[in-house]
This record gives C-alpha cells, sequence and structure tokens, in this order.
C-alpha cells in the first residue's frame, strides 16, 4: 500500500518538485488548518474569554472546542487536563520549574532525584538538568541505551529507587526513531516507586501512534502543533488533575484570574490559571484542525503508511555502500525517523548537496541531541531523514539516487583524502 | 550556487597545512555545536610575523576547505594579516556564496584562527 496523500499539502503543489524529509523537524500545513486559521482572522477575530458580542463567542467556543479534540487525542479523561502551551519545550520547562511544588516535602529534604534517558531531545533533558542545579543533593541520572538502540531496561531498574522523584522519556526518540515501550516503563518505574512523577515528551509520537495516557499511566505529556501538521507556536501540556493543580504558573497576568486586590490575587481554576495573557489564537485554532486532519486520515492508515515507507527507506538506505543506520533495524519498534552516516561524507554536504541536485529536505546535524550523538553513537552529526503522510516511494528513490550524486561529487577515488 | 567548486573539493581532498604544529605560540580549539564541526588552529609568532600556521580537526568539505586556504593565506604573513582577515575576506578566498545556515562553516576556522591569535596575547598580559 502506497496512498497519494500530499494533495492535502499546499506546499507539494507550490513545489511539486520539493521531496519533503524533515517532517520530525516541522511537518507540512494540509488546507484545512491554513483556512480554520485564515476563517478565524477573517471571520470572527476576537479575543477569547472575556467579550460578549458574538465574534468573541465564536473565538471562544472554537478555541475551547480544540481542547476537547486534545483530550481526546490522548485518551485523556477530563478536557480541564489540556493546557494549551507553546510547545514541547514551554511545557516541560513548566513542569521542570514546578518541581518543589510537585514533590513532597521528603524528597525536597533529599533533594530530589530526577532520571532522564539518554535518547532525551535537549527539550526533555536540559531543563531537568537545569533544575537539578538548585539542589545541593539533588541527583541526576542518565538511562542508558542497548546496542539495538533501544533503551536499557536492566539499567532503568538499577537506577531508580524508591526515592526517584522524576522519570523523563520521549514516547519516541527524534534521532533513532525507536518506539519506547512506555507503557512497560512506567510500571517498572511504579513497582520501584508508586510516587515516581513520569513525564513523556510526546512531540515524535502524537501524530504518528495512537495515545491513551490512561492506558500509560504517566503523569505528564507533551506535544508540540507544529510536529503533528499544525501551526508553531503550539502545544499543549497534560497532565493528572491532582499534579497540575500542584504546578506553579510561570507566567502571571491575564486571563489567569479570578480576584486581584491590592493584597492578593486569587488565580482561576484549571486550565486557565496555567494560561495567563492572550492565548495563540488563531494557533490553537489551527491545531484543532490538524487533530481533525489526523483522525480522518485515521490512525490504522497512517501506521500503514508510514510504516510500509519506513521499511522502503531501511531496506533502500541498506544497500549503500558505507552507510550506517542508528536506531531500531526491526519497523515494527520504529518510526520513519532514520539517522544515517556515510564514511567520508559529512552530513552537512550531503544535505547541502540532495538539495542543491535533488531539491530534497533533510536535517544534517545533532538534532538537539548531542549527549545521544557525543556519548553514545560517537559521531559528531548525522543525516536525518523523517517520513510523512505526503511522502512516498518515489521520494526515498530520489533520495537513494541523491546520496549516489552526492557521493561522486565528495569522494575522489583515485585520491587518497585526510579528513 | 554550487558551493562544491573544484578548488574547494580540491583544498577538502588534500588540505594544505593539515596537522599540528610542535611548539606553537598559539593554540585555540572552535567548535560549531549544531553540526559537531571542530577545528583546532595552532599558530607560530615570532616577531609578529605568523612563521608556522596548521589546522586539524573534523567537519564538512566548507569548514575543512576555509581552514585549509586560511592557513595558505596568512602563512608567512605578519600577524596583522591574520588580524585583520575579515569575514567577507573568507567568503572571497572561498569564492562562493554560502547560505546564512553554511556560513558558519565557513567562517569557523577564521573565528578559531583569531581566538587563537587574542588568546595567547591575553594570557601574556595576565
Amino acid at each position: 500500500m502506497n496512498t497519494k496523500l500530499s494533495h492535502y499539502f499546499p506546499q507539494c503543489t507550490h513545489d511539486p518538485t520539493l521531496i519533503y524529509l524533515d517532517t520530525a523537524a516541522t511537518s507540512l500545513t494540509p488546507t484545512n488548518v491554513l483556512v480554520s486559521m485564515e476563517r478565524y482572522y477573517t471571520q470572527y477575530r476576537s479575543n477569547v474569554s472575556r467579550g460578549i458580542y458574538s465574534n468573541a463567542e465564536t473565538a471562544t467556543k472554537v478555541y475551547e472546542a480544540v481542547r476537547e479534540k486534545c483530550r481526546a487525542l490522548i485518551g485523556a479523561q477530563d478536557v480541564q487536563e489540556i493546557i494549551f502551551t507553546a510547545g514541547t519545550t514551554h511545557s516541560i520547562n513548566m513542569i521542570s520549574s514546578s518541581i518543589s511544588t510537585l514533590t513532597d516535602d521528603i524528597n525536597r529534604a533529599h533533594g530530589p532525584h530526577i532520571v532522564v534517558t539518554a535518547m532525551d531531545h535537549h527539550a526533555n533533558f536540559v531543563p531537568w538538568q537545569h533544575v537539578i542545579t538548585h539542589y545541593p543533593e539533588g541527583t541526576f541520572s542518565v538511562i542508558d541505551l542497548s546496542d539495538d538502540y533501544t533503551l536499557n531496561l536492566t539499567h532503568l531498574t538499577e537506577i531508580l529507587t524508591e526515592k526517584t522523584t522524576i522519570l523523563a522519556l520521549p514516547y519516541i526518540s527524534n534521532v533513532l526513531g525507536t518506539i519506547n515501550p512506555v507503557r512497560e516503563i512506567i510500571a517498572i518505574a511504579r513497582d520501584i516507586n508508586p510516587d515516581i512523577i513520569i513525564v513523556v515528551d510526546a512531540a515524535q509520537a502524537a501524530a504518528h501512534v495512537p495515545i491513551d495516557v490512561l492506558q500509560l499511566d504517566c503523569d505528564f505529556l507533551a506535544f508540540s502543533g507544529h510536529k503533528i501538521y499544525g501551526p508553531t507556536g503550539t502545544g499543549i501540556l497534560w497532565g493528572k488533575r491532582k499534579h497540575l493543580e500542584k504546578v506553579e504558573p510561570f507566567l502571571f497576568g491575564g486571563e489567569m484570574i479570578a480576584e486581584v486586590t491590592h493584597e492578593q490575587t486569587i488565580y482561576k481554576d484549571l486550565p486557565q490559571r496555567l494560561e495567563a495573557g492572550t492565548p495563540n489564537i488563531a494557533g490553537v485554532i489551527g491545531m484543532g484542525s490538524a487533530i481533525d486532519f489526523i483522525q480522518s486520515i485515521g490512525f490504522s492508515t497512517i501506521t500503514d503508511h508510514e510504516k510500509e515507507l519506513t521499511k522502503y527507506a531501511l531496506e533502500q538506505l541498506k544497500l549503500i555502500d558505507d552507510l550506517t543506520i542508528y536506531g531500531p533495524q526491526d519497523e515494527k519498534i520504529r518510526t520513519g525517523v532514520i539517522s544515517f552516516t556515510v564514511d567520508n561524507m559529512h552530513p552537512h554536504d550531503i544535505a547541502s548537496i540532495l538539495s542543491t541536485e535533488k531539491n530534497i529536505a533533510l536535517r544534517a546535524g545533532n538534532h538537539c541531541a548531542m549527549p545521544l550523538h557525543i556519548q553514545h553513537m560517537d559521531v559528531p552529526a548525522t543525516a536525518r531523514i523523517s517520513i510523512g503522510l505526503h511522502n512516498t516511494r518515489e521520494d526515498i528513490d530520489h533520495l537513494v539516487d541523491g546520496l549516489e550524486i552526492a557521493r561522486k561529487i565528495l569522494c575522489k577515488p583515485s585520491k587518497g583524502q585526510k579528513v | 550556487m554550487n558551493i562544491y567548486q573544484e578548488e574547494i573539493l580540491a583544498h577538502y581532498h588534500e588540505p594544505s597545512n593539515n596537522g599540528e604544529l610542535k611548539d606553537p605560540t598559539h593554540t585555540h580549539c572552535g567548535f560549531n555545536p549544531t553540526c559537531g564541526d571542530k577545528i583546532c588552529i595552532d599558530l607560530i609568532i615570532d616577531h609578529d610575523t605568523i612563521t608556522d600556521i596548521s589546522f586539524h580537526g573534523q567537519g564538512c568539505a566548507i569548514s575543512q576547505a576555509a581552514a585549509s586556504m586560511l592557513t595558505e593565506h596568512v602563512k608567512g604573513k605578519p600577524a596583522n594579516t591574520l588580524k585583520n582577515l575579515t569575514k567577507d575576506d573568507i567568503l572571497e578566498i572561498l569564492g562562493v556564496e554560502l547560505s546564512m545556515n553554511r556560513m558558519k562553516c565557513g567562517l569557523l576556522a577564521l573565528e578559531t584562527a583569531h581566538r587563537a591569535y587574542y588568546k595567547n596575547i591575553d594570557e601574556s598580559k595576565s
């Protein structure tokens, strides 16, 4: 099966030669997302949650309906547990900066023990590494990888203790494509410490696999709108209500207020308490349409399409001489995020040449996962393709052709290369 | 414009002044964190003349070629030649137009050489 879905995306029509293989960085935007945002700006522009006039009522209704769409997308119980944010980074920082109110007295006294993984994006690594510096007795541990680029669950059980405060992990690695067995990991973690707070970065998962936070039994989960075919500057933080009640706002201002006097301020209930200021109204509306888009395609079609292309891409890339793939070989436990290197070809040169020669967009660098590259994969940088709904087998064929062109340009077979 | 011109590839494949110097008077390693490139520059400056210069490290064709070309350009010249070398000079020597995202590849060697030059001066003052 190789469903043609590129017609949903105006950018594919605007430039039919474009081969966009960078969905993990940011996804293309389908027409319905653009239409809904334009409709807001052209037909009922107004602020939310305050105006009494009809456009303000419409804006508030459409905006708040997105909360329900987000709730349904991740299987949450309570729509008020959905907090709109600027994206995953914002969401995770909101929790990490509130660690003192989230953890109990005993934990505070000992200093928190925070555990992250070797495959975390900087957004789910650095906030925790930073916050631990405020606690002289706090400790920070990193779960290692196994040789097959999955998380080392033995190491996980060795690191976690009954005093571990936070376990932060990605649902899917943005470099390796590994789909972590999150449910199993959380069960292991709760066996060791039932009170551990588990934070799942679902940025690479929300548009690619169905999520059910109740089944996972995580405490917080975050994703970004721009990686699920929505606009930039949007995202959500979901948390169990008992935890969200303890999260300190790190933005204070309008929209979050129940009452202000000279003496004190009383905040609104969730979710507004954590959403100070006029929100990204058009963006949230666009994110809602992106969820409509995903639901209309359906996760069954999405996973079929992406697994088929991932399998094909892995097969084709493996045929290329001197090419190393960093990630699981089995497409059942991975997504279409595929990072690779080719001997004697720097990833930046690969990306430049593929862009110039084949109009292919792919990523080169460490993909905001420097500890993974430097300390685990032992390479300074990789080239990365990531598959989206618009991609086809032909895109992979062009990639393979492009890599051979890059080799011809960069490698001089007769001369000894000193790199 | 294709940035992989013959001269750039020639420097990439067979760089000039590639390696480490024994007893450099100035040295510095520069990094480009987004792509993991690393270039170290060793200098021997004697009576305000760059009597020797070398570079080593890893990186893309542009960063390696720029380092090689820079060392050729300043070797044997007065130290002021390196001090006064600008971004535009490097781009002219490279002879290609670099996009905003590749600019830091082209300029890593210059930045590193300048830091090497000034670092030693600063240290000798303290």
